[in-house]
């Protein structure tokens, strides 16, 4: 085991660990707290998928853009909301459902990838259109973002209007 | 090198944390955080297998859209959950049964 490995390895354990506890915990500052060490692990991930823009893009939009969103929201808002996020303690057999049908969704999952063998894919054989970790992935999106996926990009630029806009008109304090 | 099922089999458990989260909680803002936890999932499914498509990188390009979309969803999402406090004084989406008055 070399030490890319080892680090993949242990970034992907501390998602699944801080994600699980981040959904087990009662205490909801605390668990969303633990979904920072989350996003990060998970832009950790990015980097061995040579997807470097990408995980800076995670650490930005969610580490320093959702994460402080949901705190301020919760934090400047009125106290009575506080007060009432104490979460309520459920019996496992409240959550039985819940937890049978994701762990009977995560059998299926897991056993259409084992079925499928991705790495044996037809159009992921191209060696040539493999990312070597010294490419300039950052210069190949500035290019095909510009070109090839412009449509998208106006689209997508045009929702997050939408949505800002939205967003401060839902949350506006007087009447309409 | 990582093979590629490894990055399918950790977003396919992040997603059915996710899914989990979105089932069984009793707060508006847990079921936010899982719902969060599937878009990943599904972003890192975009980036892994980005790593076999050197020259379009479509799988970059849509895992960053992927990323504002959520972000924009946040935003949307909490002034709505702020506004339901404010007419229910609660949060939980059973009690919340009603669109108007």
């Amino acid at each position: 085991m070399n030490m890319e490995q080892v680090v993949f390895y242990f970034f992907a354990a501390m998602v699944l660990v801080s994600a699980f506890l981040v959904v087990t915990m009662n205490n909801l500052v605390r668990s969303i707290f633990l979904f920072f060490v989350t996003l990060f692990s998970i832009a950790g991930l990015y980097i061995f998928a040579l997807a470097d823009f990408v995980a800076l893009a995670q650490v930005v939009i969610y580490v320093g853009g959702v994460l402080v969103l949901m705190l301020f929201a919760f934090m400047l808002s009125n106290k009575e909301l506080l007060n009432d996020l104490k979460l309520t303690k459920r019996t496992a057999l409240y959550n039985f459902p819940a937890i049978l049908v994701s762990v009977i969704f995560l059998f299926i999952l897991i056993n259409v990838i084992v079925i499928s063998k991705p790495e044996n894919l037809n159009w992921l054989q191209n060696r040539i259109n493999w990312l070597q970790p010294s490419d300039n992935s950052v210069h190949q999106i500035g290019i095909q973002v510009m070109t090839r996926y412009l449509l998208p990009f106006e689209v997508v630029s045009i929702l997050l209007l939408m949505a800002l806009i939205g967003a401060a008109h839902i949350a506006r304090k007087d009447k309409i | 090198m990582i093979p590629l099922a490894h990055f399918l089999i950790i977003s396919a458990i992040l997603f059915c944390i996710g899914l989990y989260a979105v089932l069984s909680k009793k707060n508006a803002i847990q079921v936010l955080i899982g719902i969060e936890f599937m878009l990943n999932a599904g972003i890192l499914n975009f980036v892994a297998f980005s790593k076999y498509d050197r020259i379009n990188s479509g799988g970059q390009v849509f895992a960053l859209f992927a990323i504002v979309l959520a972000a924009a969803s946040v935003a949307v999402a909490l002034a709505i959950i702020l506004n339901v406090y404010k007419k229910y004084n609660t949060i939980d989406p059973s009690k919340i049964n009603e669109l108007r008055d």
